[in-house]
């Protein structure tokens, strides 16, 4: 029998994907992944310590379940790969995706080391995404239910990690999911799905910034896309490409960040037509053949985690960076933010813009 | 698959004799201490009897002990109890260690944000701490030194009867945490020059949820719990007695056997010590001469504490690395990076705390585990990769 390592959240998602496993004959491990420490996310010491919420639904999921289980401390891991990587990203002006990070380098590199000392041949979650065999190679397909798919935060998979994974909640809805956790008596069967980042409570990421870094970048000129002064902004972290709210000047129509200039430390603010642009170049690049394409290729890319793809050509430049040109303009292409490949259901690879 | 328990710091399975006192307090004896009636009179008599127990074994008298829920709860009420007579005083130093328990050292930060100057000695490479410190730390203002009796994790084992001989030529209180000690090194706190103690019944194989804080007459206690009468008014809740008496009778057979065991673990401890440091890159942590009988702590570069938990835990053996968090994780040990060791060889420990019930057979089956799993964790590790083609350096 073979087994494997489920990476469960304390999630509705991940309890499911945890009983879909057993039911089909694997011999299964809970875990859960101690993240970070209270002081890393800014909640004072004395509270409940690592979201032990959560860490005490997983542990009683995995007992209905009849499974082992375990809770992994990665949060020196965490933090280096993680957190710090975040807030650098911030103070150079850009929008991260610490979701994406914590998936590539904590379920998908940590975690996989702790199933191999298990003697685990997969690890599983409950992601919203398919895994299948086609050929001698593993596609990474969108999941079916596609309100829910996130196929997109899973670009970087490669293939010898899709060999060694499963996505049990691939072929399932989101709302049968539910029915299953109750059926199965779940605690968490009505949890709400998780919105924030696990260590930025509140949405206050300015904060966290300002714990891990020790100052916060200074004010600075809003200055308009010719150049000339607008207004006085509170500190680039503060904004995003594409940002209309909370700009705090009075101009006589809408005006949105279009750009963040760290050198200068100016905000480029502009109008809406402003913020549209056909061009982006990638890097650090995962194509999930494990093999890049040598020829200029024609496929829909998608630019956040809500965003239609769009259709656009795409090329590998000679140092593997990657230049996607759109058919159509796309509004707030945000450097920091992940570009996802498809060719329809298949993803193909994708990168961090710049 | 037979299990092997090498977690005997973390807690002890209960012995018999704890078991067989405790029985007969839950299935007829259950009368409340403080009721007028028989049942209850007979309660109290078991209470009196072993608050006597306990006291010989400490050398102290009754009326100095109170029965706590823990040593966390005894550490506290120790703590706290002293601030409030320096504060009347008008002394406000606390000088501590670095590598005290978290029932220390978080009410010693509690006692800082009220004011109070909190002096945490630092304990060296081997970690301990020296009488002639701790002499040196005392100031006109000092109103008490608390130092652990011996460490949980590393097994230090410190001179206690010097540093209360120095805290008592200078006037200064003198606590000591002893639950890793008591039940295990022999304990006298009048020739020891001990004025507070605590301790937990589960270490020595009596229940968990029950502790001693000893305080030596003339002392005011202040409560960490209001409510009856119990314990003299200074610590209210009906008194758990099946769990006294459990600890009672565990602590008089552990200090009746306290050399024969004592010198039994101490050899299979030394085996294990000898053993595991034929691994390369790995150290022994802790006072190796003053060290408690039943501590093996060591660290193994390259690797993560988890990962050794993890394999030894698949071949049934139990065992510990740093201090646990309420999540069941894994937390770097302070008590490693006090001594000197950076974080990433913190996390490579292993501790194996022994208890007279191990055996010869245990021992010789763990030294034939351990090292092979050290050796496959360190081949999948891409840390030790790097250390052996040279890209970074060996700290061990």
């Amino acid at each position: 029998m073979s087994k494997a390592l489920i990476a469960m959240s304390g999630g509705v998602d991940s309890s499911v994907a945890a009983h879909l496993t057993q039911a089909k004959g694997f011999e299964c491990i809970g875990c859960t992944m101690k993240l970070y420490e209270n002081e890393d996310a800014g909640v004072p010491k004395a509270h409940t310590c690592c979201s032990l919420n959560d860490v005490e639904d997983a542990r009683l999921v995995a007992r209905k379940l009849g499974m082992p289980y375990y809770v992994f401390n990665f949060s020196d891991d965490f933090k280096e790969k993680i957190i710090d990587k975040f807030v650098d990203c911030y103070l150079h002006g850009k929008t991260p995706n610490p979701c994406i990070d914590c998936n590539r380098y904590m379920k998908f590199d940590k975690l996989f080391d702790r199933a191999k000392i298990l003697g685990c041949e997969y690890i599983v979650t409950g992601h919203y995404a398919r895994i299948e065999r086609e050929a001698n190679k593993f596609v990474l397909k969108k999941a079916l239910d596609r309100t829910k798919d996130q196929s997109y935060v899973l670009y970087f998979l490669t293939q010898e990690q899709l060999a060694h994974t499963l996505f049990p909640l691939g072929t399932y809805q989101k709302s049968q999911v539910r029915i299953i956790a109750e059926a199965q008596g779940f605690v968490n069967f009505n949890k709400p799905d998780s919105q924030d980042i696990c260590f930025v409570p509140d949405g206050d990421y300015a904060k966290v910034v300002e714990l891990h870094a020790g100052h916060l970048p200074p004010q600075g000129d809003f200055v308009g896309t010719d150049g000339t002064k607008m207004g006085t902004h509170k500190g680039i972290i503060h904004y995003t490409i594409g940002q209309r709210k909370g700009i705090g000047l009075a101009l006589n129509e809408p005006y949105f960040v279009c750009s963040i200039d760290v050198k200068n430390n100016t905000v480029v603010l502009g109008k809406s037509k402003d913020l549209f642009a056909r061009e982006l170049i990638a890097e650090d690049f995962n194509w999930i053949s494990g093999v890049a394409p040598s020829e200029e290729l024609h496929c829909q890319a998608k630019i956040r985690y809500r965003h239609q793809e769009q259709a656009a050509v795409v090329r590998v430049l000679s140092d593997g960076r990657v230049q996607v040109v759109f058919d159509e303009p796309q509004r707030a292409i945000t450097p920091g933010q992940a570009v996802v490949l498809y060719d329809g259901d298949i993803v193909l690879g994708g990168g961090v813009i710049i | 698959m037979k299990t092997i328990y090498m977690d005997n710091a973390a807690t002890t399975k209960m012995s018999r004799t704890a078991i067989d006192a405790m029985l007969p307090f839950m299935e007829e004896y259950y009368g409340n201490p403080s009721s007028l009636h028989t049942v209850g009179q007979i309660a109290a008599e078991a209470l009196d009897k072993a608050r006597a127990d306990v006291a010989q074994c400490l050398g102290c008298k009754p009326t100095e002990i109170t029965f706590t829920s823990g040593g966390s709860e005894a550490d506290n009420q120790a703590l706290i109890s002293v601030a409030k007579i320096g504060e009347r005083k008008g002394k406000k130093h606390i000088i501590s260690t670095a590598f005290e328990h978290h029932a220390m050292l978080h009410t010693l930060d509690k006692l800082a944000k009220q004011g109070f100057d909190i002096e945490l000695l630092p304990v060296g490479k081997t970690g301990t701490i020296t009488a002639e410190q701790v002499k040196n730390a005392i100031r006109e203002d000092t109103i008490l030194v608390s130092t652990m009796y011996a460490n949980n994790e590393i097994g230090s084992v410190l001179p206690i009867a010097e540093i209360g001989a120095v805290c008592h030529e200078k006037g200064v209180l003198f606590h000591t945490d002893a639950v890793q000690a008591t039940g295990h090194l022999h304990i006298n706190v009048v020739e020891q020059n001990i004025d507070m103690l605590s301790f937990s019944g589960h270490k020595f194989h009596g229940p968990k949820g029950i502790g001693v804080l000893y305080a030596k007459r003339g002392i005011v206690l202040s409560n960490v719990i209001e409510g009856g009468a119990q314990e003299r008014g200074k610590r209210g809740g009906t008194e758990n007695i099946p769990a006294i008496v459990g600890m009672a009778a565990a602590l008089k057979e552990a200090c009746e056997h306290i050399d024969d065991y004592g010198t039994k673990v101490a050899a299979l401890r030394d085996q294990l010590i000898a053993g595991l440091s034929q691994i390369p890159h790995s150290v022994v942590n802790g006072d190796l001469k003053n060290r408690l009988p039943g501590n093996v702590n060591m660290c193994f570069e390259g690797i993560e504490g988890e990962s050794i938990l993890l394999m030894l835990d698949a071949k049934g053996i139990c065992a510990s690395s740093g201090s646990a968090c309420t999540s069941g994780s894994l937390d770097p040990s302070h008590v490693l990076l006090s001594i000197g060791l950076p974080h990433e060889i913190a996390h490579g420990s292993l501790r194996l705390s022994l208890c007279e019930y191990n055996t010869q057979e245990e021992v010789d089956y763990v030294l034939k585990e351990i090292p092979p799993i050290i050796e496959y964790l360190r081949n999948m590790s891409p840390l030790w990769k790097d250390k052996v083609i040279g890209k970074k350096k060996f700290f061990l």
